[in-house]
């Protein structure tokens, strides 16, 4: 029988494996590991079967700690189970496995295997976390492809089935896991026949049960742990054998054979590279091309690295080997060497080898490229005299000189091989008709296929890079398309011309496909010069097609895809164009057919009218331009930014040598204002005519790119002349101030919240705002002039207004600006408006999700620094410790304030009794207040500078500390309600001054949408696709019940008010303080620009009730709750059915959408009766409450 | 025992009262009790043409929105590819109410543009309807437009329908034509069996405190009976169809009134949804006595009894009408 194939990435290959083979699956999202869960999630939900003809229970933990407890206690009770994860998850699940390994429980655990966070965090892909599970007792089964990815979950299944040892199977996380690749797909049949009954009977036979009562989980003494810890060796040993043999036997049913050691190469290879993971199909590759030129060289690939059998590694490796280079993907810093390097060395010693020369290196670090060329220098370096050990390769090393130099000019070429690159952008959908289109040609064509997919760090106007690999011969490069490769190179967004060098990608003769709202004969005098001049020396034929046009006439918007996909085939030939057509179309109605024919019909019109628009351009011989590609940072940016943070910016980070970071992960801040993104097509132009001074457009803004000042009018002398100002409208500065609201246009992501905010309507045309979006490109030139203008007014002495309205506050300068966060993100106004009001004082805890990607992702930081160079000092430990973090925080600084007071007061005689007593009872609870402290610290450290006393030096470095800090713990709901609740109560028990902001999504927004314990009633999101059926977890509630916790429940876009005071409420409580902030999320599923209103009816239902809870009013016996919102208005069905997370279920199942929308209805109405209760209680002396 | 039968659109009835296209129809319990109050048959809340697109449109934009953008989230939120958008929800409902209910129910179809539409028709056929209501809603804003384009155009899109379909076909009409009669005339023509007086418009208000256009949708009175009362009066006879009259019908004696003006049932929505199915029983009843004391064997016997054709003064139905009305009315003291 012929066996099926198909177009799979390595997540989806490994889960259809592991739901098809398991009962209970106990699931947590992580990256890049997600897909596994939500593809298992998606398929029990729908009622797929296992192999046996049941629906495998999946279930989502609130961290992998619990995932991996779950998934014990279901393996104890005898039940198949799995689960999925990857870096800090798995770090997350060591105790469990030691447990799981320790009682010989047969299970597998799928690893999408990733770098761990240490100076940094990364999502891409290595080997740092299975590395550190090596010592647990579990096997080790590495896949090298995607093919593989999917054999090994099978095989792991029935190896640790016979066993009993459980096994981590990993592939490598983004270069395994999201490759999409043709294989051969594993059957049903094949899979059953790989699993053997008897096994599974005794596995369940094992299980708990009072039938048949056991016990497991001892406690020992010196007296028969040891020993009892030796019993398990006889399993261990027999491992690789029984490895061995289920690989024989899936050889068997499957044709396609693995070994635990699989050496290639040529047959008496005298050097030899050792890898692990996708690297093995790079060597295996660049090997076979040099044997095939009579290089001595070899490729051993180790595929079960624990149990390591030093049997099977011997008999692998040819006797002829003089020479080996051992490639870790991984960093063990202060070893004598990277793992494998150090098994590889005592296996030979072991194994009677010794006399082969052994060096190790390091390479493919967070998904960093590993090519031909780096193989090919690793064995160079094998066949000097002395050949480096310890080496690193893929990198510039200029510190510690490990790396080896490598011929970047070397390649290798696969005959008819066909490479094509395409640069979209995030929203158009390149990627997603990439995906399709290498699903055509894969599954409809004879070619093999692969696509891999890049996307930068912004969650707004990210830059895609799409490479996509097909031809006749199995393709197995698990490396980007490189310099000089392409035979096809598209560019789907035009303004990309000024930024991105593309065509660095096209060889000579490629195709250039351009994406322009010029034609073919206007075109040429638009092109940078850079660009002019590879079109001609690479002889590139070049098409132009204005596919926005197309996009605006066939109703698809901003959608790129469909069009450039079919453009793509038109131009190049891979199917006969009627073929190609109808295969996309096709494609059209498997994608969109679900989602109604109007989608269909949409798509199918764009695809006709595409193929008329596409132009051949006539290049004519010379350069003639006279513009040139932008700069990625302009000049006057400071050194670093320049130099390190702007060729990173300019997609050239690979090239920056080690020298030019830090060693510890530290980063200057206040970096997002050089990296001008340049996104709106429309910008907020200011009416000063109408305005009315109100601030909301200022603190509306996700992206801190609209402004006000109130300034002495006498600064508008050197005023650029389209530079708009009116009579400030501020009590506090009337006479002889004036006004401006400024917007950064090459800042602005267009997202239009401050013209909804905006309260003003002109009297003549209502439509019109104080605030109206207009074409940016007209106003750039001039805006950024008056913006340059703007930020050089100074911002007004903070002394000298209070900040408790809104239009104050807003004068307070954000040190949060600029970020890369989605258009129109609900959490970003709350996150600025903390940096505008605490955060020259602050310091910040902020748990990893979306908060901390779109704060701290590198190239560049929004968290920013105020004209005295202060600012929020912000760091990011983990998702799981957040609380913890920013309480240790507060520690630090309570002990350091309490040593300087101590310190202060015993040099009274040097600083005066009067500076001694002003500064250990100075009044901080204002700006006045903290200024003059500020003043008396320069003061105190003025006096003692000149003094040798250890204890005034140490006065000195501690006596900031007695300017008062802020702590501001921040995090999303993911960390706050689930994987980082245990801490985060904890710390709120814990009575200390922290200020705990969430960002409540109401889903796990930074990994897409998978539902947390916030997530309400009766909406759909990942992990909880038949909608949710429990209610939303009451955490202020909870917080509440402790009494001593300043809660607050708040709703910028339903009152503005109310979150500032909250926020201010929260900052001055000496003490714990929790603020859990409404905050509108593209995972809602609509139009963000309407959040304001939306939320709105999420408080009129009372889904959002608002409250502030101070614990000082009960103190006063007052009743601490303060309920501000009034008594459910409209049903809950009128806010939640605007939303498609709500809605989706209707569409999906109308009868559970409605007993759960009931249901929903009840909790608000529940919640709301609690609250008026509570509300109500005596305090016994409720009349002076305000 | 005063028999209160009628036929419309070749569907036997038991009673003249028919439910309109309305909310009511989108759970089958609220049918099945209206059924068992006595109504006679349902017409199913309407598949709006604008709706399945916008519905589909705005799936598909939510789905695909921030997808493929960032490595951590590639979509964000789940697309089990399970949705039933409009057509489909709307024909499983159909099927289970045609389980449920013994008494027929006409299926509503509410769109403007040709094309893609029969295929809908031809779906609801199948899941069972009785008979199709098309629901022809157009609000002409482009001065370019003229009214013979819309009238041609609605027309077409009948002949469309009724082509593929063979179940009976009404059309339920606006109000807001030129010419009516001659546009029934035409409707009828292009294959409708039936016509229903008249589709009620969401009319736009003003909120003055916050500057904004608000949809708002009044509920019909007794007073909005007249305007269908006169043009089934004046129609019926001329123009050969099965009338339904659906605007202000709330009391026994509205429902007379209609069945004199010569339509078939009269249809209800805002009585229903004010009072609920409760006020059936009391209305038939009041038609048995109104009946019964006037000595009336059958409903059949007067319908149409009132129409232009059959009163002394065809004029009432007229200009004329109206200055006798405008004099007749004069200040009080």
């Amino acid at each position: 029988m012929k066996q099926p194939v198909i177009m799979i990435d390595g997540n989806e290959a490994t889960a259809s494996v592991a739901h098809r083979s398991n009962e209970v699956i106990a699931i947590y999202p992580i990256t890049p590991s997600s897909g596994m869960g939500e593809f298992s999630d998606e398929w029990s939900s729908k009622g797929k079967k296992n192999i046996w003809g049941t629906t495998p229970l999946v279930v989502e933990m609130q961290s992998e700690g619990g995932a991996a407890g779950t998934v014990h206690g279901a393996l104890q009770t005898g039940a198949l189970t799995t689960t999925f994860t990857a870096s800090q998850g798995l770090l997350l699940m060591i105790p469990n496995m030691y447990k799981i390994a320790g009682e010989l429980t047969s299970t597998v655990f799928h690893v999408a295997a990733r770098a761990l966070a240490s100076h940094a965090l990364s999502i891409y892909g290595d080997h740092q976390d299975v590395m550190a599970v090596r010592q647990t007792g579990w096997a080790l089964l590495s896949s090298d492809s995607v093919q593989e990815a999917q054999d090994f979950a099978a095989i792991a299944q029935a190896a640790t089935l016979k066993s009993r040892i459980p096994f981590v199977h990993f592939f490598d996380g983004f270069r395994t896991s999201h490759e999409v690749t043709k294989i051969l797909q594993l059957t049903d049949e094949e899979l059953r026949l790989m699993l053997d009954d008897d096994l599974i009977r005794a596995h369940r036979a094992r299980g708990l049960t009072p039938e048949n009562p056991v016990l497991r989980g001892t406690a020992q003494n010196p007296d028969v742990y040891f020993q009892m810890r030796e019993a398990s060796n006889p399993y261990y040993t027999a491992t690789p054998a029984i490895t061995q043999e289920m690989m024989d036997k899936f050889a068997k049913v499957t044709g396609r054979h693995y070994n635990l050691f699989d050496y290639s190469g040529h047959a008496d290879a005298e050097r030899v590279i050792i890898v692990m993971g996708s690297g093995g199909e790079v060597v295996d590759e660049t090997v076979t091309y040099l044997a095939k030129k009579g290089e001595k060289v070899g490729c051993l690939r180790v595929r079960l690295y624990r149990p390591f059998s030093v049997e099977h590694f011997i008999k692998a490796l040819p006797k002829s080997v003089k020479s080996i280079a051992v490639l870790d993907r991984t960093k063990e810093p202060g070893s004598m060497g990277e793992p494998l390097y150090m098994d590889i060395v005592n296996a030979l010693s072991e194994g009677k080898r010794s006399e082969i020369k052994v060096i190790g290196g390091r390479y493919g670090l967070s998904s960093k490229e590993f090519t031909p060329a780096m193989t090919k220098a690793v064995f160079d370096e094998l066949a000097k005299p002395e050949p480096k050990n310890h080496f690193t390769v893929g990198i510039n090393d200029d510190v510690s000189h490990t790396s080896l130099k490598v011929d970047s000019s070397f390649s290798l070429e696969s005959e008819g091989m066909v490479s094509c690159v395409f640069f979209g952008l995030g929203s158009d959908g390149t990627v997603g008709a990439n995906k399709n289109s290498i699903k055509i040609i894969g599954e409809e064509t004879d070619n093999f296929a692969q696509g891999y997919f890049y996307y930068d760090s912004k969650k707004s106007g990210t830059v895609t890079i799409s490479h996509l690999r097909f031809g006749p011969q199995a393709i197995r490069a698990p490396y980007l398309i490189e310099a000089n490769q392409a035979n096809f190179v598209a560019c789907h967004q035009y303004a990309f011309l000024e930024r991105v060098d593309m065509l660095k990608y096209a060889k000579e003769g490629a195709i250039f496909l351009l994406n322009s709202m010029y034609g073919p004969d206007e075109i040429w005098d638009q092109l940078p010069k850079e660009v002019q001049k590879d079109i001609i020396e690479k002889k590139l034929k070049f098409h132009v097609i204005n596919g926005y046009e197309v996009a605006e006439k066939t109703g698809m918007g901003g959608r790129m895809n469909t069009i450039m996909q079919t453009a793509f085939f038109a131009i190049s030939g891979i199917l006969p164009k009627e073929a190609a057509i109808e295969q996309i179309k096709h494609a059209i109605e498997k994608s969109y057919g679900k989602r109604g024919e109007a989608v269909v019909k949409k798509n199918f019109e764009a695809v006709d009218a595409t193929v008329a628009n596409i132009y051949e351009v006539k290049v004519p011989a010379k350069v003639n331009s006279k513009t040139t590609r932008r700069l990625p940072v302009p000049k006057e940016a400071p050194e670093f930014v320049r130099d390190v943070l702007g060729q990173i910016i300019d997609s050239d980070g690979d090239n920056i040598p080690v020298s030019a970071f830090p060693v510890d992960g530290t980063f200057p801040t206040g970096t997002t204002q050089w990296e001008k993104r340049n996104l709106a097509l429309e910008i907020p132009v200011w009416d000063a005519d109408i305005c009315i001074q109100c601030g909301k457009c200022v603190m509306v803004c996700p992206h801190a790119v609209i402004r006000h000042k109130v300034y002495d009018e006498k600064l508008l002398a050197k005023a650029p002349e389209s530079f708009k100002h009116t009579p400030s409208k501020f009590k506090e500065f009337s006479t002889g101030f004036a006004y401006t609201v400024q917007v950064a246009p090459e800042d602005c992501t267009g997202c239009t919240l401050c013209v909804e905010v905006c309260p003003v309507k002109n009297k003549t045309q209502v439509g019109r705002k104080a605030i109206n979006m207009e074409a940016q490109p007209p106003l750039r030139e001039a805006e950024v002039k008056n913006w340059d203008f703007f930020m050089e007014i100074p911002d007004m002495d903070r002394k000298l207004f209070n900040p408790s309205t809104i239009k104050n506050s807003q004068l307070l300068r954000p040190l949060f600006e600029f970020s890369g966060a989605c258009a129109g993100c609900g959490e970003t106004p709350y996150v600025k408006l903390v940096s505008q009001l605490f955060g020259d004082h602050a310091v910040i805890a902020n748990a990893t999700g979306c908060s901390s990607i779109y704060g701290g992702n590198l190239p560049t930081t929004p968290w920013a620094k105020n004209a005295d160079g202060r600012g929020p000092a912000w760091s990011n430990s983990l998702f799981e410790d957040n609380a913890e973090f920013g309480l240790g925080m507060r520690l630090t600084i309570d002990k350091q304030t309490e040593y300087a007071h101590e310190l202060v007061k015993s040099f009274e005689t040097e600083l005066s009794t009067e500076l001694v007593n002003a500064l250990l009872s100075a009044n901080q609870t204002d700006e006045a207040g903290i200024q003059a402290q500020r003043e008396r610290v320069v003061e105190l450290k003025k006096k003692l500078s000149k003094s040798s006393d250890t204890r005034a030096k140490d006065l000195i470095s501690l006596a900031d500390n007695l300017v008062k800090k802020s702590v501001w713990i921040i995090g999303g709901d993911g960390w706050a309600y689930d994987i980082g609740y245990g801490g985060l109560d904890h710390v709120l028990a814990s009575g200390r001054n922290v200020n705990v902001l969430v960002l409540d999504t109401e889903v796990y927004s930074n990994t897409g949408g998978q539902a947390s314990k916030s997530t309400p009633r009766a909406a759909v999101a990942k992990f909880a696709m038949s909608g949710k059926g429990l209610p939303k977890k009451d955490l202020g509630l909870i917080a509440m019940s402790y009494g001593y916790v300043y809660v607050a429940r708040v709703a910028m876009g339903a009152n503005d008010q109310q979150t500032l005071r909250a926020l201010l409420e929260a900052e001055s409580y000496d003490g714990p303080s929790l603020i859990i902030a409404y905050s509108p999320c593209i995972a809602h599923g609509y139009d963000m620009a309407r959040s304001l209103d939306q939320t709105k009816l999420a408080v009129q239902s009372g889904h959002w009730p608002m409250y502030r809870y101070d614990p000082r009013l009960a103190i006063e016996g007052q009743n601490p709750l303060v309920i501000e919102a009034k008594e459910p208005s409209i049903p809950m069905s009128q806010y939640a059915y605007n939303e498609t997370r709500y809605k989706m279920l209707t569409q999906m199942n109308e009868e559970r959408a409605e007993e759960l929308m009931k249901e929903a209805q009840h909790d608000a109405k529940a919640r709301w009766t609690l609250y008026q209760q509570m509300a109500s209680m005596h305090y016994g002396n409720e009349e002076k409450k305000s | 025992m005063t028999d209160l039968s009628t036929t419309y659109l070749g569907l036997k009835l038991k009673n003249p009262l028919v439910a309109s296209a309305s909310p009511l129809s989108k759970k089958v319990e609220t049918a099945r009790q209206l059924e068992e109050a006595g109504i006679s048959a349902i017409v199913m809340y309407s598949l709006f043409e604008e709706q399945i697109i916008h519905e589909s449109l705005e799936l598909d934009h939510y789905l695909s929105r921030g997808t493929d953008s960032f490595a951590e989230a590639l979509t964000y939120l789940p697309d089990g590819g399970m949705y039933a958008v409009s057509p489909e929800k709307y024909l499983n409902q159909l099927t289970a109410m045609k389980k449920a209910l013994k008494i027929p129910v006409i299926a509503s179809l509410n769109g403007v543009s040709k094309g893609g539409w029969t295929s809908y028709a031809k779906k609801m056929q199948e899941a069972g309807a009785d008979a199709l209501e098309l629901n022809l809603y157009y609000l002409a804003t482009d001065p370019n437009m003229t009214s013979n384009d819309v009238e041609n155009a609605q027309v077409e899109l009948v002949a469309e329908v009724k082509s593929a379909i063979s179940i009976p076909l009404a059309v339920k009409l606006s109000p807001y034509i030129t010419a009516l009669p001659n546009f029934a005339k035409r409707i009828v023509a292009a294959g409708a069996s039936g016509l229903v007086l008249f589709n009620r418009f969401y009319q736009p208000d003003f909120d003055l405190d916050e500057l904004s256009v608000v949809p708002n949708l009044e509920l019909s009175s007794s007073s909005d009976l007249r305007l269908p009362l006169r043009w089934i009066s004046i129609m019926h006879g001329n123009i050969h169809a099965d009338y339904a009259l659906s605007s202000g019908v709330h009391t026994a004696v509205d429902v007379l009134k209609s069945m004199m003006a010569g339509a078939k049932v009269s249809m209800m929505t805002s009585n229903l949804l004010h009072h609920g199915g409760k006020i059936i029983p009391t209305m038939l009843e009041e038609l048995q006595t109104w009946m019964k004391e006037r000595e009336y064997e059958s409903i059949k016997q007067m319908q149409g009894s009132m129409s232009q054709r059959n009163v002394r003064e065809p004029a009432a139905f007229e200009r004329a009408n109206y200055m006798k009305v405008l004099s007749s009315w004069r200040e009080l003291p």
